[in-house]
């Protein structure tokens, strides 16, 4: 059953990037622009998307790849149902973010750019979300949680089982 | 092409006029540490930082892998700030690189080594931290092995795999400390597009990409 999900994954996936393609004309140059969109798109790069574009560019597959896994913006793995921004921008720094950094890491049991087992969360630091008067600052999925305490990490994920165990019977496809 | 002349460390000698210095220096016997250059590259990398030169009219000392000879240059390799930029250039490579001479399948062959001996430095360098990989060593591929934490990530075996070869498996992926030579996804060698025409063992100037028939 598993195996079957994952074809159509990809399928899915190759479509999607087809589409995007569409969009782009095949000049080197927009190798960054693409794989921007792919990963907006999915989530994430999967390799199928990076060979895709690949051959769209008419470049070898393994340039992509070092263009993907060059820059930090690029996901190579898909993240959580729950994606875990931590800031560490330099007001979220200066206020301790690291250590809202390590709380999350402790708790998830992952580290940053990890993915948890079930899938569930994913776990991130990016620079700067842009509400520096909150700092620190965490974006679990888009919904800001400003002046972090660690203690407030547990608070999250409590509420996030909460909501799951309430929503859990209607089929779960929840954004 | 107009053959022109220039001064080399006060050898007098004939180039043709846009020839990059470092080939120059090379033809005519007066060595320059290099690792990254290859003579058919058009536009070197310039990313190793061992052929620091002196041009007389500059003000610093520039690379002389990308630097075109012209009429008159007067050339000097071996000034102290030179040397020195040259030794860090080499001491900062060293700290990635295990130094492991007796046991590696370069041994005397190396280009480390020949250069460590024209500077006069050690191999074993002590002044910078070592930040070795300890990454596995591949060897998966029936022609050769690949041992990424030797890689000094001189870029020659992906330029003559690419533009040379037109096959285009090897490519650098990561960035900084965790840069590494690989192929696409980071795959084994041996699973990768491969046309096994070795070019990029031949090339490597240091013992990562080996010949398994040459290892011991």
């Amino acid at each position: 059953m598993r195996q079957s999900s994952s074809t159509t994954d990809e399928k899915e996936i190759r479509e999607t990037v087809a589409i995007i393609l569409q969009n782009f004309s095949p000049l080197k140059e927009n190798l960054i622009p693409i794989l921007q969109s792919v990963q907006s798109a999915v989530g994430y790069i999967p390799q199928p998307a990076m060979k895709q574009v690949a051959s769209f560019l008419a470049v070898p597959a393994g340039e992509v790849f070092g263009v993907a896994t060059f820059y930090n913006q690029f996901r190579l793995i898909p993240p959580g149902k729950h994606p875990v921004k931590v800031c560490l921008g330099t007001a979220c720094h200066v206020k301790g973010g690291n250590i809202i950094l390590e709380e999350w890491k402790r708790r998830l049991g992952i580290d940053e750019g990890g993915v948890t087992q079930d899938r569930e969360f994913s776990l991130d630091r990016v620079a700067c979300v842009g509400c520096c008067a909150l700092a620190p600052v965490v974006l679990v999925e888009e919904e800001v949680f400003g002046t972090m305490s660690p203690s407030a990490v547990e608070g999250i994920l409590l509420r996030i089982r909460i909501e799951k165990e309430r929503r859990s019977g209607c089929g779960g496809n929840e954004e | 092409m107009k053959t022109i002349t220039l001064t080399i460390d006060e050898k007098t000698v004939e180039a043709t006029e846009g020839e990059m210095l470092l080939w120059v220096a090379l033809d005519n016997d007066i060595y320059i540490p290099n690792l990254c250059a290859l003579k058919a590259r058009p536009l070197p990398d310039a990313n190793c930082r061992l052929c620091w030169v002196d041009i007389e009219g500059r003000s610093a000392p520039v690379t002389a892998c990308n630097e075109p000879v012209y009429n008159g240059m007067v050339v000097k390799t071996g000034t102290e700030r030179v040397v020195r930029l040259q030794q860090t250039a080499l001491e900062l490579i060293l700290s990635t690189h295990p130094v492991d001479c007796g046991r590696c399948g370069k041994n005397k062959r190396c280009e480390l080594q020949k250069i460590a001996r024209h500077l006069r430095t050690k191999l074993k360098q002590k002044r910078l931290r070592d930040i070795s990989k300890r990454l596995p060593i591949d060897s998966s591929h029936s022609l050769f092995s690949y041992d990424p934490n030797k890689c000094v990530l001189c870029g020659r075996c992906i330029w003559v795999c690419k533009e040379e070869q037109k096959v285009g498996t090897l490519h650098f992926a990561y960035r900084g400390f965790a840069m590494v030579v690989t192929a696409f996804g980071g795959a084994p060698l041996g699973e990768a597009d491969c046309t096994m025409c070795g070019r990029c063992v031949e090339v490597c100037p240091v013992g990562s990409l080996i010949f398994k028939n040459a290892e011991k």
